[in-house]
């Protein structure tokens, strides 16, 4: 079995993985940081959004292999000191979310649309969350969450 | 208090666990040695097992154990119930056919389950069961609603000739045929009401445990309802008795209904444990839950309305084919008919109803509640009656709808379909809908549109819900298996905080917050020093769960009980500290009083005398403080609203855009508006999917799922749906401490019908099938030739 070795949230971390293992898997089952979560098999939902080396992905759609030497983040590396991201505070302050079971993967993809469009638009915010579902907000509060973090009036 | 109080748009106290990665779901716990258990299922929609060969799979790498159809019952452990019967207009129960965990000599959809393999990974699971060799003969499969009944049909069960599972009717029919023999006008309408995949964004998921040492069990499971599932797991499937199996419920990632049943997995998963001597986890793939998820909706109608030459509605019949798919979900005759039959009354005073329900049975997944569950349905009909009569009869769809409206000093309001409803301003809310919408002013917004080569429309839908189904008693008489209370248990803890234990599954619903704010309002203990503990049937006393909008209603009241008990035991301790007596004391704010004196002791302070009873009444008064209380209600609530919808169409591509939404609802007494906003903007976006984008398809030959992933099944996505205006009116529910009515399910209910009164309106038809794709739309105009000259 294949041993990788990557950086989560600012840790070092090294495993023994079967060469199919998604990187969700390896995160989830592997480290233990189940706040990534996973809603389909087909790439489609968003829940399982991190970010890898900056940029947002789906960990559903990478091997665990493919993100050697990489530098991860997840929900659980956000807030520092138990202080929430602002991206966080704004989902709180706007009930952006209810289950919270798309909130990880919506949240790392918004903080990502936030830095290609530091000032979207309500359409670019939709347009742009397309890729993450959400069954119970309507996306209301949750287009609300980004634009205010947008604003730095977040929370 | 006022800003954690009851009315406050209080913040969450659960969002900081979900938003830092924290929550926990089923699928985030492990259990030492777990393995896992991977379901193989018919790829068939019917055929016959001959025989299942497993020698290569269980030698299989990993490989702990495989089971089939048989194995469970040779160890007493039966199939699966439907828990709500009911009985037809023959007097005969609805049929329900046998339904094993594991399949035994037929299978009767795509999905059903022929086999659990466990294994070390679900890898080494999957692998396995890819070595199973079954023996399937194929047989004709029965499909689509309509189909059912044909005298040609294939059979599904053999306890069920014809398909027929049951043939339910409420109303007066003769009343009803009187009314439409002396109509002016006759609306008629067919429709079908889409099938559809709740889809909550968390899979099912389960683990078994057995602990040899107490001889128990736990199941941790997403469920709505864990107590419920104790019961069934215990009673029906005689896996455990009651008090030796622990079911735990945690975080739940939406529900909607889907996770109220007890599935097949969930009992294999904590039989198989003992079995295996291991912790069985099993998580449904998106795929499974497409397969073996509830689905709902599927119902085939036609109805009719009568109306005076006044528009005034004399009578309403519907006949509709409701599918109950291959077997019967928990509750799945019920939905259909108690939940849809009542609600054919609408907001409006017509006098005679009439409705004929038909359940069928076909070769596809159970269908069972999904959010509103047969309300919706219900509401569909009546709001499209009402809209095409309006169009009919030359009236304003507002105007036919104001004539129509129970008066608000018509409640208490008998309905010709059984229920009576609870309060409500149908013209107030009616009117602060218009408003917000601008109705005034559509016909300039759509002339603007005009201009702009688009079709504008706007769409109406006055909803009515029925929450909270009560008392027990009813429930009874109508089929249902259980009791309907709630129970709540209120303890203080020495040092003067409070934990609440409530019956009450929170799936998403925020109820920690919610509840919280009642409990924080009426002891005056701050918000923070409360702690609402649900979903685990070793720590809460005993629940009914969380589905129909009762939670608040019923749930809230049970704590509101629990709550008086309290404070009538603290009324003793503090008459006995503040050495008066006991009818002197008050209790406000948190601190007991004597009237017309200075003396006073806080509720902490109480409690912490019922824990250290040093100076305390112990010849006539235990020691502690914490009370239970159960709630059994008098009647459902009924909440109500009016939803508008305005669209705007492409007549090129067929393309709806929603450009305005505005809903108001009565849900009663509202606790935490922004908790309640965000309900009916998931609502109505569900609504909005089902009007516009999911439907659930079926190859009607093969039976095949034909929209079994989300690359073929629409969900809404944030660029579907606008933002949405939402307002309230608050008429109190007047038979709960509370005065509050319901709120999860409005949205749902309300939304399909705003939005496909707006689209034909807007493009100049009457009928439209759901979902209105852009396909549907630009047929229906080249149809209607609406489309504006290019
Ligand atoms: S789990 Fe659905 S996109 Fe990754
Ligand atoms: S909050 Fe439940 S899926 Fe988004």
């Amino acid at each position: 079995m294949p041993t990788i070795s990557m950086t989560v949230n600012n840790k070092t971390v090294t495993g023994e993985v079967e060469a199919r293992t998604l990187l969700v898997q390896f995160i989830r089952e592997h480290l233990g940081l189940t706040g990534t979560h996973v809603g389909c098999d087909t790439s489609q939902c968003g829940a399982c959004v991190v970010h890898v080396n900056g940029r947002s992905l789906k960990s559903c759609t990478m091997l665990a292999v493919q993100a050697e030497g990489a530098e991860v983040t997840t929900i659980e590396g956000l807030a520092v000191d138990g202080e929430l991201h602002p991206m966080q505070a704004a989902f709180k302050e706007h009930h952006g979310l209810q289950c919270g079971f798309c909130t990880p993967g919506m949240v790392m993809s918004a903080i990502d649309l936030l830095k290609r469009h530091p000032d979207p638009s309500e359409e670019t915010i939709r347009a742009e969350l397309e890729g993450n579902f959400c069954r119970c907000t309507g996306y209301h509060n949750i287009v609300k969450a980004v634009k205010a973090a947008a604003g730095g009036t977040g929370s | 208090m006022a800003e954690t109080g009851i009315g406050a748009a209080v913040r969450r106290k659960e969002d900081y666990r979900f938003l830092t990665g924290r929550g926990r779901y089923t699928d985030d716990i492990s259990r030492p040695g777990q393995v896992y258990a991977y379901f193989l299922r018919s790829p068939h929609a019917h055929a016959t097992l001959n025989g299942i060969n497993t020698d290569a799979a269980r030698n299989s790498p990993g490989v702990v154990a495989i089971y089939t159809g048989g194995d469970p019952e040779a160890d007493g452990v039966g199939g699966l119930i439907c828990g709500w019967v009911i009985t037809d207009k023959s007097g005969e129960k609805a049929k329900v056919p046998p339904r094993p965990l594991l399949a035994r000599d037929t299978v009767h959809y795509v999905g059903d389950h022929v086999a659990v393999v466990i294994a070390e990974t679900l890898a080494q699971a999957k692998d396995a069961a890819e070595l199973i060799e079954v023996d399937y003969e194929e047989l004709a499969a029965c499909i689509g609603t309509a189909k059912a009944l044909d005298p040609d049909a294939p059979l599904v069960h053999a306890e069920a000739p014809g398909n027929l599972c049951f043939d339910w009717e409420v109303g007066d029919e003769a009343a009803t045929d009187a009314a439409f023999a002396k109509a002016h006008h006759v609306t008629k309408l067919s429709l079908v009401n889409n099938r559809l995949i709740p889809n909550a964004i968390e899979p099912r998921a389960a683990i078994g445990e057995y602990d040899p040492g107490s001889d128990s069990f736990t199941l941790y499971v997403t469920s709505q309802n864990p107590h419920v599932a104790r019961i069934i797991i215990s009673a029906f499937h005689n896996v455990a008795p009651e008090h030796k199996l622990r079911v735990v419920a945690p975080d739940i990632g939406g529900a909607f209904g889907s996770k109220l049943p007890v599935y097949a997995e969930e009992v294999v998963c904590v039989w198989a444990s003992k079995k295996v001597g291991r912790p069985v986890k099993w998580t449904a793939d998106r795929s499974e839950s497409f397969l073996a998820d509830v689905h709902g909706r599927d119902h085939v109608t036609e109805a009719e309305l009568a109306l005076e030459e006044n528009g005034k509605f004399l009578g309403l019949r519907a006949h509709t084919i409701a599918n109950m798919g291959a077997y019967l979900s928990t509750i799945a005759t019920g939905t259909p008919t108690w939940l849809h039959g009542l609600l054919f009354a609408g907001q409006y005073t017509t006098p005679a109803i009439y409705v004929n329900v038909k359940g069928v049975f076909t070769h596809t997944s159970p269908v069972d509640l999904y959010r509103g569950a047969g309300r919706p349905e219900a509401t569909f009909v009546v709001e499209r009656l009402v809209e095409i009569a309006a169009r009919e009869m030359g009236i304003d769809p507002v105007e036919i709808r104001r004539r129509n409206l129970i008066p608000p000093d018509a409640f208490p309001y008998q309905t010709p379909v059984v229920v009576t409803y609870d309060s409500g301003d149908y013209a107030a809310v009616l009117d602060k809908a218009l408003e917000m919408a601008d109705y005034a002013g559509f016909e300039a917004r759509q002339q603007q549109a005009e201009r702009r080569g688009k079709l504008r429309g706007i769409g109406l839908s006055n909803y009515i819900e029925a929450c909270g189904i009560a008392p027990s008693k009813v429930a009874g008489a109508i089929g249902f298996a259980l009791g309907l209370w709630e129970s709540a248990q209120v303890r203080f803890n020495p040092t003067g905080n409070v934990t609440v234990f409530t019956g009450s599954h929170s799936q998403g619903q925020g109820h920690e917050t919610a509840f919280a704010q009642i409990v924080s309002d009426r002891l005056g203990v701050p918000i923070e020093n409360v702690e609402i503990v649900h979903g685990d049937t070793d720590r809460v006393l005993f629940g009914m769960g969380t589905y129909g909008s009762r939670s608040l209603a019923v749930g809230g009241s049970a704590i509101v009980k629990a709550m008086d008990k309290v404070i009538a035991k603290g009324k003793k301790i503090a008459a006995h500290t503040l050495e008066s007596s006991e009818g002197d004391v008050e209790f406000e704010a948190g601190t007991f009083k004597i009237a017309g004196t200075d003396k006073s002791v806080s509720i902490a302070d109480v409690a912490f005398a019922a824990y250290v009873p040093h100076n305390y009444p112990l010849e006539k008064l235990e020691p502690g403080l914490d009370e239970n209380a159960f709630y059994d209600p008098g009647n459902f609530t009924f909440p109500a609203g009016c939803h508008i919808c305005e669209v705007e169409v492409d007549p090129e591509t067929g393309v709806v855009d929603i450009v305005n939404w505005v809903a108001v609802d009565d849900f009663g007494k509202v606790i935490n508006p922004m908790i309640v906003e965000g309900q009916v903007h998931g609502g109505v976006t569900q609504g909005v999917g089902q009007a516009l984008l999911e439907g659930c398809v079926h190859d009607q030959d093969t039976g095949q799922l034909l929209t079994g992933s989300y690359m073929d099944y629409t969900m809404p996505r944030a660029d579907d749906v606008p933002s949405f205006k939402v307002g309230f009116i608050e008429t109190p529910c007047p038979h709960n401490p509370l005065g509050v009515k319901g709120c999860g399910e409005a949205g749902a209910i309300a939304a399909p019908a705003a939005l496909i009164n707006a689209i034909t309106d807007a493009i100049g038809v009457d009928h439209l099938d759901m979902p209105a794709t852009p396909e549907k739309v630009w047929r229906a105009i080249q149809q209607a030739g609406t489309a504006p000259a290019a």
